[in-house]
């Protein structure tokens, strides 16, 4: 999976961008509101303010006049310091104020005030104008009020809420980041716990997956299940295959080598009776791997589910010696078992750790002259360990850490007769038991030393 | 201490439109730092004597530094400043409403001064008129006309007083004549939005044939030499200072309220020693802490516990309200009824 197209980067990167776009739509809105409401509270001030200026004109013989309110000018001051300038103009001449002061474009109607923002003596000022009729009804004469004050209490203002809105929308973007962050995160847990459901699995485990999912990813799991399902059948197929095929050429070999010896005895002529030998021999390699591969084949069926019960190693380590025995007889070698007295508890497959045990002490048999003994110990210390120890020939020198790979066999074999899976199948079980399979030489004198290495519970 | 008395061209110069002659100069010294690195150009309204103290002051403080000090009246000096654009580093003023309107004209330059969190806020207006004294307008009495009397200790007691007993003030109260001295127009106005009493009080003084004077310094002297038996808005801080030098007199706050006038410095548009300028600035603000100048010159610096201990002190506030006695019809209006009811000719 490339960055590029991470779904938690884009989910991340897109709830962001919807964050940040919100925040600059919230400064926004509360810059122009805020000014709104500022430049409106001048506007009333500075309206008031030329009304009540318009309000103290009077006509006397000699014209208009004006009684300038304290007022007036007084209430410009509650915005902040700002520089106050107004103008009287009664038909054209200036009766009081700054002669300079701008009068608007249009002159105002009466009771409507007109507002205009404009330069004076070098600042911004807005100006606000009313026109009030004074005189006698037969002189009615239009007088112009303008009042005007500078902004640096509005921008004042204006910088404050900048700043607010400036803080307040950054950290709404910051907390919405870190939300999205979440968020991505908390949407894409179900695949994460999908994935670790998938991943924690052992190589052999094909059992379907239960992790629960949302159903957006229902579909998906399904789809791996029934992959899984079907690689399942597909391996489980061949398995069977394998064990059929075993079986089937199994049966007939053994028909073929009795045919054999029956032959063998019959024919008089040495090089004849060394042709069936050597036949016969090969019947056996035959039937020895037919009969491996079962095994082999029955191990890892039953290590994809393991039965595990509580059983007694003791017990167990007794019994397969016991069923060995006859074939030791046959070549004078006497099996000797030191087990502790009290049972020695484990939980596993005891068909399983059968086999691994029955194969060890195999090759021990086999690979020992006659007339020897063979010793099958169990300790318990830190881990359980079932070792068997044999006076042969050893795994003589070098690396014998490839002997537990199929079909593979030492060079220490001579003639005897042997398919390469017992140690194959001994590995196999000691892992599925969480243990491993040692393979030295025995340590005090001749002889191989083989142990089966079960952890403790 | 000389107090303002403005020219017969005031009503011109303040409609600002006509032109008008240079600014009178009343008195100038120069104080030459040797080596002179700079020089500091101040106009003001405050004797020599009254500053001289600060000036030696302020120049032991900055060595290289020369003063030319020119003192002129009120009117002249916003003459200087708003029409003539003579050149000064700083102008110092005791009529508020006129530098006030410097400010509010543009004629001014802004300063963040770092002493002014130590200061009320009524003390500095826009960065640009920064208060440094603190100056009553108080009611003098004469020791040989009260004796052990008890004074009026309010507007109405006084005018009460006046009524009961014409005859004996006929022709001995005085008071400025507002139409040529800048702080009596400035108390005057303040008056009148502060009390209805004002009006009544200049009708009764009408009658009793008022003595109008253009300076404080003269009022003083003809109380406590008896020939007025009271004087009405004089610059308080003045009488106190003279109080320490000649008896015959006492200073009465009265309890319905006190103006109290704040002398102002401005920085000038022009200003080209800007940096000494500031530091000036700087210096009067910090005037409370020298009150070995405060004796001196007898200005009393700003000192906002004075206004918490005394309720009725009102400091005239800074702001475009100020502005409004200086429009030309309200000052024609004002200076009509002033003249109709305290001169009755
Ligand atoms: N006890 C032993 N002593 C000496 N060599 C041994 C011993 N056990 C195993 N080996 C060596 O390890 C090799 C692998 O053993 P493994 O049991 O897997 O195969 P095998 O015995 O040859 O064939 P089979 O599958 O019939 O058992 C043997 O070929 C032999 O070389
Ligand atoms: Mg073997």
């Amino acid at each position: 999976m490339t960055a590029g197209t991470s779904i938690r980067q884009r989910l991340f990167f897109q709830l962001a961008g919807i964050a940040a776009l919100l925040s600059v739509a919230f400064f926004l809105v509360v810059q122009v509101v805020a000014e709104r409401a500022a430049e409106g509270t001048q506007d009333d001030i500075l309206s008031a303010s030329a009304i009540a200026i318009a309000d103290s004109l009077r006509s006397e013989e000699s014209g208009v006049t004006l009684e300038l309110p304290y007022s007036a000018l007084s209430m410009l001051s509650t915005i902040n310091e700002d520089r106050v300038f107004y103008r009287v103009v009664a038909a054209g001449e200036t009766l009081t104020g700054y002669e300079d002061l701008p009068l608007p474009d249009e002159t105002p109607q009466l009771g409507l005030p007109t507002f205009e923002t404009l330069s004076y003596r070098g600042d911004e000022v807005r100006s606000v104008s009313v026109v009030r009729a004074v005189g006698p009804a037969t002189n009615l004469q239009n007088v112009v009020v303008t009042v005007a004050q500078t902004r640096l209490g509005l921008e004042a203002i204006s910088r404050r809420i900048t700043a607010t809105a400036t803080g307040v929308g950054a950290g709404f973007f910051l907390v919405a980041t870190a939300l999205s962050l979440w968020a991505a995160n908390l949407a894409l847990r179900p695949i994460d716990r999908m994935t670790g459901a998938v991943t924690r699995r052992g190589p052999k485990d094909l059992r379907p997956v239960l992790a629960e999912t949302p159903t957006e990813l229902a579909p998906l799991l399904e789809a791996i299940n029934s992959f899984m399902g079907r690689l399942r059948a597909s391996l489980t197929r061949t398995e069977d295959f394998i064990a059929e095929a075993a079986h089937r050429v199994r049966t007939p070999l053994a028909t073929v080598r009795a045919q054999a010896e029956v032959t063998h005895r019959k024919l008089q002529k040495p090089e004849h009776k060394q042709a069936i030998r050597e036949m016969i021999r090969a019947i056996d390699e035959s039937s020895r791997s037919a009969e491996q591969m079962l095994d082999h084949a029955m191990v890892t069926f039953r290590a994809d589910s393991l039965a595990v019960e509580q059983l007694n190693l003791s017990a167990l380590v007794e019994e397969t010696c016991e069923r060995l025995k006859p074939t030791a007889d046959i070549r004078d070698i006497a099996i000797r078992t030191k087990a502790p007295d009290e049972p020695l508890m484990f939980e596993g497959d005891s068909i399983l750790l059968q086999a691994a045990l029955q194969n060890i002490i195999d090759n021990a048999i086999k690979y020992s002259p006659e007339d020897s003994e063979i010793t099958v110990r169990v300790d318990a210390g830190a881990d359980l360990r079932l070792t068997v120890s044999d006076q042969g020939r050893g795994f003589g020198a070098g690396d014998h850490s490839k002997l537990t790979t199929r079909f593979e066999r030492g060079g220490n074999v001579g003639n005897i007769v042997g398919s390469g899976l017992g140690l194959t199948i001994a590995d196999e079980v000691a892992r599925v038991h969480g243990g491993t399979l040692e393979i030295g030489n025995n340590p005090e004198g001749v002889g191989a030393c083989v142990s089966l290495v079960l952890p403790r519970l | 201490m000389r107090f303002p008395c403005l020219a017969a061209s005031l009503i011109a110069f303040l409609s600002l439109s006509v032109a008008s002659a240079a600014f009178e100069i009343e008195d100038q010294r120069l104080y030459t730092a040797d080596p002179e690195r700079s020089v500091l150009k101040i106009i003001s309204t405050a004797d020599l004597d009254v500053f001289d103290p600060i000036l030696i002051a302020f120049q032991a403080e900055n060595p290289g530094l020369s003063i030319d000090y020119t003192v002129t009246g009120t009117s002249d000096l916003m003459k200087a400043i708003y029409v003539d654009g003579a050149q000064f580093d700083l102008a110092i003023s005791s009529a508020m409403d006129l530098q006030t309107k410097l400010a509010n004209d543009g004629f001014l330059s802004s300063y963040a001064s770092p002493v002014a969190a130590d200061l009320p806020d009524w003390a500095i207006w826009r960065d640009q008129v920064f208060a440094f004294t603190q100056e009553p307008a108080v009611l003098l009495v004469s020791e040989a006309f009260f004796g052990d009397d008890p004074a009026p200790t309010n507007r109405d007691e006084l005018i009460a007083l006046l009524r009961e007993s014409p005859e004996r003030f006929q022709g001995r109260i005085g008071t400025y004549d507002v139409r040529r001295s800048g702080f009596g127009y400035l108390v005057a106005t303040q008056d009148s939005r502060n009390s209805e009493a004002f009006w009544r009080l200049m009708e009764v003084m009408g009658r009793l044939d008022a003595k109008l004077y253009c300076c404080s310094g003269e009022m003083i002297r003809d109380v406590a030499e008896g020939r007025l038996a009271l004087a009405y808005n004089v610059l308080g801080s003045y009488a106190a200072s003279q109080k320490t030098t000649t008896d015959g007199f006492r200073i009465i706050e009265m309890t319905d309220f006190v103006n109290v006038m704040l002398r102002t410095v401005v920085i000038p548009q022009g200003s080209e020693n800007v940096e000494a300028a500031q530091a000036m600035v700087d210096f009067l603000l910090q005037l409370n802490e020298r009150p070995d100048l405060v004796a001196a010159s007898g200005l009393p610096a700003i000192d906002a516990s004075k206004f918490q201990a005394n309720a009725s002190l009102r400091p005239i506030r800074f702001g475009p309200g100020l502005l409004v006695f200086l429009d030309q019809l309200k000052r024609r209006n004002f200076l009509r009824n002033w003249e109709n009811s305290l001169v009755q000719e």
